[in-house]
């Protein structure tokens, strides 16, 4: 343990003294809208069904609608402008969850576009996404490429 | 009867706000009081009142309703999902026709709860029966239980849901009192509707309460539940059947 930890804590000074930036791998997710998330991207990143999880019950059994750890509020921010989603082959949950092959059924029954006054706006058909989805996901494992 | 810390403290503040003012003027109604993240309790149980002297051939509720919550027609009544219906009742006799919207009762003692194998069917501590979808696994023994035919089985594919109410095949799902328009202080669609554009048939409020309107309209005319010999106590009651 002790030498995992000062080999990886050796790695990082030499990259960084390097002055080599080390690519994060998996896909490049593109965040849209604002800078900054409701917790640490590194939290986020390990934690966010965690979060919605504990948010989900929160709010069905006990009526907590606190905007902060909500579906709605991960919509609202992070859906592609342009097809008003975050499926899609760009979208946010969609594009990782493709190249980690987890599937996410939370857009079965919520919108995935985001809350506009009160009325969602209109979102680019989801069945045709769910297509691209699957044939996303089929290609990305016979060819071997990241999605 | 336990109370919990929240409780006890809300009742408090309710006595404060009582007796701050004469009878019937409180600064706080009870109703709208809550903060986002702040639970429900069991110190409000939420009630409809239909005036069916009032209600007429209209169908308001039932569009409102269905407009709020993205609950879409297929064209296939016998399938489609149904939050809301307006129910026709003839005197045989006397031919005198009245109708009346039907929705989930929200029984104080709900046999879809009972039935529900995986708790998906449940009753929030303010008296609105919801069905948890995340766990319903589609099964419609609660369909089956139900006294009103009040939930429906998302039989297809759903698009366009509305951001507040989540729908999908595979579950079951019906009236939720408009739950949340309530969370936020506000009455159900249906409501709404009803008073802006219908006769003025209905009146949402706090049974608990007794300053609300629809205990003062309760307590004043006779009031009937449907099928009160299943002692549900629903939390939707009737004057004029």
């Amino acid at each position: 343990m002790l030498v995992t930890a000062l080999l990886t804590t050796a790695l990082t000074f030499a990259a960084e003294t390097s002055g080599v930036k080390s690519s994060r791998i998996g896909p490049t997710v593109k965040t849209y809208k604002g800078d900054k998330c409701v917790e640490d991207t590194e939290y986020m990143r390990r934690n966010h069904m965690k979060v919605i999880l504990h948010q989900r019950d929160e709010t069905m059994h006990k009526g907590i609608r606190t905007q902060k750890h909500s579906l709605k509020n991960c919509v609202d921010c992070h859906a592609d402008p342009k097809t008003n989603s975050v499926l899609g082959k760009d979208g946010f949950c969609e594009s990782c969850h493709v190249y980690t092959s987890v599937s996410i059924d939370c857009f079965s029954c919520h919108s995935a576009a985001p809350e506009k006054n009160g009325q969602p706006r209109k979102a680019a058909d989801p069945a045709g996404l769910k297509e691209k989805m699957h044939t996303s996901a089929v290609m990305g494992t016979v060819n071997g490429k990241q999605p | 009867m336990s109370l919990n810390r929240r409780e006890f403290i809300g009742i408090g503040g309710a006595a404060l706000a009582g007796m701050a003012l004469a009878p019937g003027l409180r600064l706080v109604e009870l109703a709208g009081a809550r903060s986002p993240e702040e639970a429900v309790t069991s110190l409000q149980r939420w009630g409809l009142l239909v005036d069916i002297g009032k209600c007429h051939d209209c169908d308001a509720c039932v569009t409102a309703c269905h407009e709020e919550n993205g609950v879409t027609s297929h064209g296939r009544p016998a399938t489609d999902p149904q939050w809301i219906r307006k129910v026709t009742l003839k005197d045989r006799q006397t031919g005198y026709v009245t109708t009346l919207p039907v929705m989930c009762q929200h029984c104080e003692e709900p046999p879809c709860v009972d039935v529900c194998p995986t708790g998906a069917s449940f009753k929030r501590v303010d008296g609105i029966v919801l069905v948890d979808k995340h766990i319903c696994i589609g099964c419609r023994y609660c369909m089956m239980a139900c006294p009103y035919k009040a939930r429906s089985f998302v039989h297809e594919d759903t698009t366009n849901q509305k951001a507040h109410a989540p729908r999908g095949k595979g579950t079951v799902e019906s009236c939720t009192l408009c739950v949340h328009r309530v969370d936020a202080g506000r009455i159900p669609a249906c409501v709404e509707a009803c008073t802006k554009d219908g006769n003025k048939a209905m009146v949402f409020g706090d049974l608990k309460n007794p300053n609300s309107e629809i205990n003062k309209r309760l307590a004043s005319a006779p009031t009937t539940q449907l099928r009160p010999d299943l002692n549900l106590n629903t939390g939707v009651r009737y004057r004029g059947i």
